[in-house]
């Protein structure tokens, strides 16, 4: 099962995060903080699967970005490392050239891919025009 | 001017949006606190306004401030609203606000119980898509159990794109709601079939999900699983299905056989890492003989993931594991680290008797070219900890082991000293062959203790002269050159030594002295032993004068009695005898756990008085001193003192002969060393000899390496003898059947020690029970998901359909009781006492109703509730007009119904519920259910929601409530009423209507229960006459208690404070298990649990105005003793008789 999803930038900035299990807003910044410094001090040759605590932090950067997912134990780290690139390249088809900005002034939006690609911390769906359809059809109601 | 206002909210409406708030952000990197602050104030501005796109526009900037970990908890109910629109674009914000700031505790999700039902059944697709995603985020067990059906019917929508969400949330509504499993499960089922993938996959994943819980369960549905494995193309369903798998083969093992097939195939077709992985972890868990080597292969690309594997195939397959002992070896140059300690794990599990040396030679080898001491320390951990598995099952040759942890000794900058040390000690006590061996190395690191002390840091390496100087004391007799040794042991140098290590030596120079002198008791030349004495008396006192008070007491000690003998020997009496006499006898290890197991032998009672026990009034005075009171034990006190002489004596003799064949029972007897000779031990056996034509004792010069030669001629020349004897045996049996000697490599079972050792096993006492330990672990959130699906459908297990609970068939509250499981309720009791209470005010026959709820999960009952309420609004119509023909029929019978609930605090963020009072009405015709609800805020109000359900068929206005204020309960009227007008109620009933209201009270002190009378006068509207309706409130002082979480070491030191006051109270005859029993009283009178040890708890709770109530519940048979403390005597003592009078009603 994943557990959160999170992307920040090189500074440590979160520019996106979701839970799938219930954290305390105080134990959120903590352990993004950890989990971040942890990620950010792995050299580029060092393998992305780091065991955190009692679970599992698999994570892939994307140029100043980074996105982070925590798992359990019993879930396929390799899975999810091809989900997280399937997610980018998702963002990448919605956004032309997905960017940090994008991101950032899209919080939403990205939450619309991401609900329709995780939900309940389980992958749903992941092919890229069928995760887009809801969301092009809510752009077009907002547009009209 | 309407057009005006609009545009001017539109204005405001582009004021500032998320995108505004993120370059804000952005701009303001100095003081972003200070920005953000501002921003938050604006949008508690923008959320007061009525524009739902206003507010929409600040929540959605809440969701990102949230996201950056500030605190936006206050404007739940705005994201509510905000859920609420009936415009998806805000509808959405909504939700994904919820989604993000919502969790199980969040009070206001019980309002959303509605609102999220009918965006379920939703025409739009999207509106029902944002609902339950946004419901898998912050399902409630109440919302779970009253959406499950709603939940499910969309599981079957004609749309994929929901039914596919509808799948997967259930999962979620299974572990918040487990009844719901086996009613939902046909469905779930069906849905692996879906047209849709996507639809399939959900069902795949939850069932994967589901598996891991009990897979015996999902057996049955391999086949259609071993469908879709073939079919599917998406390679993240197909690793779920394999996972599966997994879970179910060991279950039935000709499934094993039949996927063999198609993993292989996917192994060797599939170019994705992760489903090759996937496949090669199921390959090995399950018990397939497949190619592992080829596979190990090809993931070595991806090491750690490799090594991953490894660890799992080593359990099942070491073999195989072992072939690649290289490759793992290799690991350990990699540059990363988690890939060398991973690989250092697989060591750990793959050595056996015939590859330690080797083994532990390469580590040996990547200790000396390791850098850095963290990863150095690792590794010698690793080391010891590989020799010293499983009670040293692998190694063969102790000489060898000894020798590794000598060199060990010579890293530089180890923290593990201590560690060695203790190894050291552990095997030259346990393995009696290797002392002679292990002395004489000991007395040469002694001899070069210079060589160690060069890292004086606690637990540095000099740790292992502590070791060494015991090994050489306690086992002095194997002492080639004792004198040596002890000249050693007395140098001035070891003064610099930590002082328990300085105890050490001078204890164990004593040691050796005595041996000495025992040595040289039978030479006719006294002068050797008398300069002995002499040593030691020139050398000690520089031990008298040690700051460590422990070596200065030893040493002096020690210096008086070698002057006392010198005395002697001068007169030429012989001492030696007595001085060894000194420090006779074994020490034997002790396992850690034996103290435990000590059973208590048949008819000793532990808790019974030795002498008579003193009079009451004498543990009377006592009773300050303790924390809570002592319990009199006036149940086990005279039996058992009155054992007859007989009974005595048989008990002595059966004591006596059973210490005799304790062998490790220590008699005061100096003869206790023979006794211990006498078993059956190392003695006895020969030990066989090795030529060592090494010099081994040169120190400085690692001489494990010549072990592993040594040890490998050894074998080979077994292995040759042994194929001599089987050669024999085979001849003699050649005539016979002919039967195969396997011959081959040779297996564990060949490699025969190089000493026989005898490892002297922890003592553990006689009859040690076994112990006990519970692999369960009771936190597992999927416990509950462990249910039998194999089990018909009962009727009772349907789904909850909507239904007005509250106003349900009386027995409605119990079926609750069950399906919560964790809530125990007692309307029954209750209503008695209701009864009681009512026969004394000789008030006229009626029924009464009442239901608690129970408190824990705080939020779950409440939104329970609430949502009873709402759906009794709306859809309870069937019900009432059964509720009205019944009262046709009772026609001047009365009802009427209470209903309690704890209500939430909306400040503090505590969950505090509250008030457990009790309503008592009498009613003329119309109104007849009445709800109460009971809630509480700050220090010393009340907070009492009433909910007037009108169950005639009449309408009903112009309700007012009022209540006869007392000195100490005031209802808080507006200002400028009287102070007996009524409050009216703001909105009016239409028949079969309910409705609810809140009324704050004032209370002073909270120290005493009372009730208030209170009338309700309203218009029914067709006959226009006024009608009243008298009631009582009843304000327990449970109801005061707000359930608040402590800590054990709060707890303690709030008891160690002694400023609360105690009191007790003893329950006969409570006929309950231990948990019900705290649950009730959790439940009831708002405690919780702050630690429980067996049939002891101790519970505390907190009263609104913030005394401390602390418990300690104790139970025994029958008895329940609850010793109570509390700063408040008199609140104590009224809540002590509250929870005595729930428990009399058992």
């Amino acid at each position: 099962m994943i557990k959160f999803v999170l992307m920040v930038n090189r500074q440590g900035q979160t520019r996106l995060s979701r839970y799938y299990h219930s954290v305390e807003l105080s134990r959120r910044a903590a352990l993004e903080a950890d989990v971040v410094r942890y990620c950010l001090s792995r050299k580029k040759d060092q393998c992305s699967f780091v065991e955190y605590k009692d679970f599992k932090v698999v994570y892939r950067q994307y140029a100043a970005l980074y996105i982070v997912v925590g798992i359990t134990d019993s879930e396929n780290e390799l899975s999810i490392y091809e989900l997280v690139h399937n997610f980018v390249e998702v963002l990448d088809k919605y956004f032309s050239r997905v960017s940090e900005l994008d991101i950032m002034f899209n919080l939403d939006r990205v939450h619309i891919i991401l609900d329709e690609m995780i939900q309940n911390g389980h992958i749903v769906e992941t092919n890229k025009s069928r995760i887009l359809a809801p969301l092009t059809a809510i752009d077009k109601m907002v547009e009209s | 001017m309407a057009l005006k206002i609009v545009k001017g909210s539109i204005d405001r409406m582009f004021d500032k949006n998320l995108q505004d708030l993120v370059r804000g952000i952005r701009n303001h990197k100095e003081d972003e606190a200070k920005y953000i602050s501002t921003c938050i104030d604006e949008i508690k501005q923008e959320l007061k306004q009525d524009n739902i796109a206003v507010k929409a526009n600040a929540v959605c900037k809440l969701t990102y401030l949230q996201m950056l970990g500030y605190d936006v908890s206050w404007a739940a109910f705005n994201i509510v609203e905000v859920m609420s629109s009936s415009k998806f674009t805000y509808k959405r914000i909504g939700y994904l606000a919820a989604s993000q700031c919502f969790h199980e505790n969040t009070d206001v999700i019980m309002l959303t119980t509605n609102q999220i039902r009918k965006d379920l059944s939703s025409p739009n697709q999207y509106d029902t898509g944002v609902a339950l995603t946004g419901l898998s985020c912050f399902v409630t067990p109440d919302l779970a159990r009253d959406l499950a059906n709603d939940i499910m019917t969309l599981m079957s929508h004609t749309k994929p794109y929901i039914r596919k969400k509808a799948v997967l949330i259930m999962y979620k509504v299974f572990l918040k709601y487990p009844e719901s499993l086996r009613p939902a499960f046909p469905r779930l089922k069906e849905k692996l079939e879906d047209p849709d993938p996507g639809v399939q996959s959900a069902a795949v994943n939850v069932i994967c999900e589901l598996a891991r819980r009990n897979p015996k369960n999902y057996l049955s549905l391999a086949p259609l699983f071993f469908k879709l494995m073939t079919s599917s193309t998406n390679n993240w369903v197909l690793i779920k299905i394999i996972k599966l798998f997994g879970a179910l083969t060991p279950l039935e093992p000709r499934l094993g056989k039949k996927l063999i097939e198609p993993l292989t195939n996917l192994i060797h077709s599939t170019s994705a890492m992760s489903l090759l992985y996937e496949c090669v972890n199921t390959v090995i868990a399950g018990q397939y003989s497949c190619s592992v080597g080829s596979v190990c292969l090809r993931i070595s690309v991806v090491k750690y993931l490799g090594l991953l594997a490894m660890s799992k195939i080593l359990k099942t397959h070491p073999k195989s594991v072992q072939s690649h002992k290289d490759l793992i070896l290799q690991c350990l140059d990699d540059k990363d680290e988690s890939i060398r300690l991973r690989a250092l794990d697989l060591l750990y599990g793959m050595v056996s008797k015939k590859n330690l040396m080797e083994i532990v030679k390469k580590l040996m080898i990547h200790v000396d070219k390791a850098e850095g001491t963290t990863y150095r320390d690792e590794l010698l951990t690793k080391i010891i900890d590989i020799c010293s598995q499983s009670n040293y099952q692998y190694i063969t040759n102790f000489e060898w082991y000894i020798s590794i942890l000598v060199e060990l000794t010579r890293l530089e900058g180890t923290r593990h000293g201590h560690l060695i040390a203790s190894q050291m000690l552990d095997v030259a006590i346990r393995v009696k062959a290797i002392r002679a061996f292990a002395v004489a190395q000991m007395a040469t690191l002694l001899d070069n203790a210079h060589l160690l002390t060069g890292n004086m840091q606690r637990n540095g390496i000099c740790e292992v002269l502590y070791a060494a100087a015991w090994i050489c004391g306690e086992f002095s007799e194997h002492l080639e050159n004792p004198v040596q040794t002890l000249e050693a042991m007395l140098r001035p140098k070891v003064a610099t030594l930590p002082g328990h290590i300085q105890a050490v030596y001078v204890q164990n120079a004593a040691k050796l002295f005595a041996t000495i002198l025992k040595n040289q008791e039978g030479n006719t030349d006294s002068t050797a032993a008398q300069e002995t004495s002499q040593l030691m008396i020139d050398r000690l006192p520089l031990f008298v004068q040690s700051a460590n008070l422990e070596v200065q007491e030893r040493a002096s000690c020690i210096l008086q009695l070698v002057k006392y003998i010198q005395k002697l020997q001068q007169k030429d009496v012989e001492v030696a005898e007595e001085v060894s006499a000194l420090f006779a006898g074994e020490l034997n290890p002790v396992a850690p756990k034996a103290q435990k197991k000590v059973p208590v032998p048949e008819g000793l009672d532990l808790d019974a008085w030795i002498n008579e026990p003193p009079s009451e009034s004498e543990s009377e005075d006592e009773q300050p001193k303790a924390i809570f009171t002592k319990e009199e034990p006036k149940h086990s006190r005279p039996r058992h003192t009155e054992v007859d002489e007989k009974e005595l004596a048989r008990r002595r003799e059966a004591r006596k002969q059973e210490q005799a064949n304790n062998p490790f029972y220590i008699k005061a007897s100096p003869s206790s060393q023979k006794v211990y000779q006498e078993t059956p031990g190392v003695e006895h056996i020969p030990v066989v000899q090795i030529d060592l034509s090494v010099p081994l004792k040169v120190p400085g010069l690692p001489m494990s390496d010549q072990y592993v030669k040594l040890e490998e001629e050894r074998r080979q020349k077994e292995r040759a003898e042994k194929k001599k004897k089987e050669k024999k045996k085979r001849k003699e049996k050649r005539s016979g059947r002919g039967k195969k000697h396997d011959s081959g490599p040779e297996s564990e079972e060949d490699i025969t020690p190089a000493h026989v050792v005898d490892i002297v096993t922890e003592e553990m006492p006689e009859n040690a029970l076994p112990s006990d330990d519970d692999d369960k672990d009771p936190n597992d959130p999927h416990k509950a998901l462990d249910i039998d699906l194999d089990k018909p459908l009962a009727d009772s297990e349907k789904l909850p359909v909507r239904s007005h609970r509250a106003a349900g068939a009386p027995k409605s509250p119990a079926e609750d009781g069950e399906a919560e499981n964790a809530t125990p309720q007692e309307p029954k009791k209750k209503s008695s006492k209701e009864k009681r209470d009512k026969k004394k005010d000789k008030e006229r026959d009626r029924k009464v109703r009442l239901r608690c709820w129970k408190h824990s999960p705080p939020s779950g009952r409440k939104s329970d509730s609430r949502s009873a309420q709402s759906e009794g609004r709306t859809k309870s119509s069937k019900h009432k007009k059964k509720k009205q023909k019944k009262e046709k029929e009772e026609k001047e019978k009365k009802k009427k119904k209470k209903h309690h609930h704890h209500h939430h605090h909306s400040d503090g963020g505590g969950e505090e519920s509250v008030q457990n009072g009790t309503v008592e009405e009498e009613e003329p015709l119309p109104v007849s259910v009445c709800d109460i609800q009971g809630n509480l805020q700050d220090g010393s109000q009340v907070v009492v929601s009433v909910i007037f359900e009108n169950k005639s068929d009449s309408f009903l206005k112009s309700m007012e409530f009022n209540v006869l204020d007392s000195l100490n309960s005031k209802l808080q009227r507006p200002e400028g009423s009287g102070p007996h007008d009524g409050l009216t109620v703001p909105f009016q009933l239409p028949p079969g209507v309910s409705n609810e209201a809140r009324f704050v009270f004032t209370v002073q002190s909270i120290v005493m229960p009372q009730k208030l009378k209170g009338t309700l006068t309203f218009i029914v509207k067709d006959s226009s006459t006024h009608e009243k309706l008298d009631f009582k409130l009843h304000f327990t002082c449970t109801s005061y208690l707000i359930t608040t979480p402590c800590y054990s070491d709060a707890f303690a030191k709030l008891l160690e404070s002694g400023d609360l006051k105690s009191s007790s109270v003893r329950l006969e005859g409570v006929n309950m298990p231990f948990h019900h029993l705290l649950a009730r009283i959790c439940f009831h009178h708002h405690f919780s649990v702050v630690e429980r040890i067996d049939s002891c708890a101790s519970m505390y709770s907190r009263s609104i105005q913030g005394h401390h109530v602390c418990l300690l519940v104790k139970t025994s048979g029958q008895t329940v003793s609850i010793d109570a403390k509390c700063d408040e005597p008199t609140l104590l003592g009224n809540v002590l008789d509250e929870i005595k009078q729930t428990f009399s009603q058992c």
